[in-house]
């Protein structure tokens, strides 16, 4: 205790706040690379963008997970509504991309404040059940008003307007990539802004140890509401961006795989630090890309495999060894989920 | 009317049976094991092959189909699920989903995608009325069965050692083995037990809820209901809470076919709300 002097503590502590949001050389190269991917990778355009779709959808999921300490199994609800929304918005009224985005974005928010107080009590088995529920009964209310949503055959001629005004979404898929990691990239340095902030810092306090968080006076169901409605809004802007990049949506996007596949994603890449979901988004997608080559229909099982192995060994051993891998401060490396 | 009542409660048996295993594991082991249904689909898959493939008697194989899955169960427990005791909750998501994946890939690849029959014995396939209510002689077998066994069950986990044993190690497993019981051994048995539940739910299950590889995943939200919405600190708990599910699921599809889903996946969510620790579950119990 004697160890350390007084006055280190708190200038250690604002130093802390003030390096979290500088852009590390590491990243810069990141997000480099991914440009370059665009010129270099031209036909793999498509498998790209789903790539930062993904992306999008883990970073979401990790907000909460990673953050808040929810664990959801029904992220799904989000995505499922902003690509439902964004399809219906360019099919019905406009069809300008970045309007729909925002109006996804909004529908997707406003469900998950609706929802957030279904998540700010009870324990683990609860939160699973709630959160697996609602994306259970949207699932089951597409399918009933498939007169809006064409059901089971999912809502077809969305014919998406030039971005803008002037970049027409092209057949090879090359747009629509820019498009996303452009995206993409502006969410997630919103996102590291507020994880870096005050409010995400009493995020992680309130993951760690809610009673001592609340002891200390940081409203944790004001902050959990505010944060699970932030993660519905970027999962609606995610499923936004697969609905008018394809120019379709089917009761797939509500589907519990997806829920699933993104946990998955986060898991993969690291839970609790936001270059988790674009790693697992990237490794689960050429994974996918792979095992389906050897065969098509068993690839699950290999998945599933992954995961079990991923739990045995260890996520926490993982983690660090992908960070040792990682220069930079050890702090954007959160600790671990305790739920 | 009543024959859908009457279906409703074999129904609800059935997920009983196939979820009690659940409750013990969910609900006193605290381990969120969402690849029970697995387990399930085993003693299902087992029983189409004997009956179907190999001419055993379905008599002879719903036993046999306990035992599998037992044995499954017997061998998974100590080698995967014990190491995860410790871990938080996901973890043991991420780990039974990974089991449940596997499961279903490796049933899709080896008996195809399609959905299996079991052949029931010609004495169960037929009808009767009683006081003009239709009744199926296989439900009533399964309510007669399911009701059996809830009663063995609540005798085992309430009168017996083994119970109490059970018990003590559930509530604190330090001040257990202390005591000179063997945690490990009790949990060993009474996950295997589980197991051998959910298989013979499968095998008399076939029937009614269908078999195909994709039966984990469709019946994990229905066992998970029965346990939470049930609550763990009595077998009576899950055993409403099943009644009262398959009563509604059997009904719903009857009368509103479509919303059916809709209506119980709510009711669940409201329920989880007002008592987010079950329907029957003491104050302040586990």
């Amino acid at each position: 205790m004697t160890e350390v002097p007084i006055g280190t503590a708190p200038a250690s502590l604002s130093q802390a706040f003030a390096r979290g949001p500088r852009v590390r050389a590491w990243e810069m190269a990141i997000w480099i690379v991914a440009l370059l991917a665009w010129f270099v990778l031209p036909r793999q355009a498509p498998m790209l963008n789903q790539m930062a779709i993904l992306a999008l959808f883990a970073v979401s999921l990790d907000l909460i997970l990673g953050y808040a300490g929810i664990v959801s199994l029904g992220h799904a609800a989000f995505f499922g509504t902003g690509a439902y929304v964004a399809a219906l918005f360019a099919k019905h009224w406009v069809p300008d991309p970045l309007a729909g985005l925002a109006v996804a974005a909004v529908a997707a928010a406003l469900l998950g404040l609706a929802t957030s107080v279904l998540v700010l009590r009870g324990s683990d088995l609860t939160r699973l059940m709630v959160t697996l529920g609602v994306a259970l009964i949207l699932y089951e209310l597409a399918n009933r008003f498939d007169g809006v949503t064409g059901g089971a055959d999912g809502l077809q001629g969305v014919v998406m307007g030039p971005l803008l005004g002037i970049f027409a979404f092209d057949m090879g898929g090359r747009v629509a990539f820019l498009y996303s990691l452009s995206v993409l990239a502006v969410l997630f340095f919103i996102a590291r802004r507020i994880v870096h902030s005050p409010f995400g810092y009493g995020l992680q306090a309130i993951r760690d140890n809610p009673r001592r968080a609340t002891a200390i006076g940081i409203s944790s169901h004001v902050r959990l509401a505010a944060v699970y409605t932030l993660a519905a809004a970027y999962a609606g802007v995610a499923g936004a961006l697969l609905a008018q990049t394809t120019g379709f949506a089917s009761l797939d996007v509500y589907d519990f795989h997806r829920s699933a596949d993104v946990l998955l994603v986060l898991v993969i890449g690291g839970v609790g630090w936001l270059y988790g979901g674009l790693i697992g988004a990237i490794l689960f997608t050429l994974m996918h890309d792979v095992f389906s080559g050897i065969t098509p229909q068993y690839w699950q099982f290999w998945i599933g495999l992954l995961l079990i192995v991923l739990v045995l060994v260890g996520r926490e051993r993982i983690g660090r060894l992908v960070r040792r891998l990682v220069p930079g401060p050890r702090q954007s490396a959160g600790p671990e989920v305790r739920p | 009317m009543l024959t859908i009542l009457f279906d409703g409660v074999a129904y609800g048996m059935l997920l009983f049976l196939l979820a009690s295993g659940l409750a013990v594991t969910l609900g006193l082991m605290n381990f969120v094991n969402l690849a029970h249904g697995a387990f399930a689909m085993a003693g299902g898959y087992l029983t189409a092959v004997l009956s179907n493939r190999m001419g055993v008697p379905f008599l002879v194989c719903l036993p046999l189909a306990f035992l599998f899955s037992a044995a499954l169960g017997a061998v998974l427990e100590p080698t995967l699920y014990r190491r995860l005791y410790q871990h938080p909750h996901l973890d043991q998501v991420l780990f039974s989903i990974g089991l449940v994946f596997m499961s279903v890939a490796a049933v899709d690849y080896f008996f195809g995608s399609t959905q299996q029959f079991v052949r029931i014995p010609g004495f169960l396939r037929q009808r009767f009325e009683i006081a003009g209510v239709g009744i199926g002689a296989y439900r009533l077998f399964i309510i007669v069965v399911c009701g059996v066994l809830a009663l063995v069950l609540q005798t085992v986990l309430t009168r017996t050692r083994f119970g109490s044993r059970l018990r003590a190690a559930v509530d604190d497993p330090r001040v257990a083995s202390g005591l000179g019981i063997d945690v490990n051994k009790i949990f060993l048995v009474t996950f295997a037990f589980g197991s051998g539940l959910a298989g013979l739910g499968g095998a008399l299950g076939a029937e009614i809820l269908g078999l195909d590889p994709t039966f984990p995943l469709k019946f994990m939200i229905y066992f998970l209901i029965v346990v939470a919405v049930g609550g763990t600190t009595t077998i009576t708990g899950p055993l409403l809470a099943s009644l009262l599910l398959g009563i509604a699921d059997v009904t719903g599809k009857y009368y509103v076919p479509k919303l059916g889903a809709f209506i119980i996946y709510s009711v669940m969510i409201a329920i989880l709300m007002v008592r987010p620790q079950g329907l029957f579950a003491r104050a302040g119990g586990r």
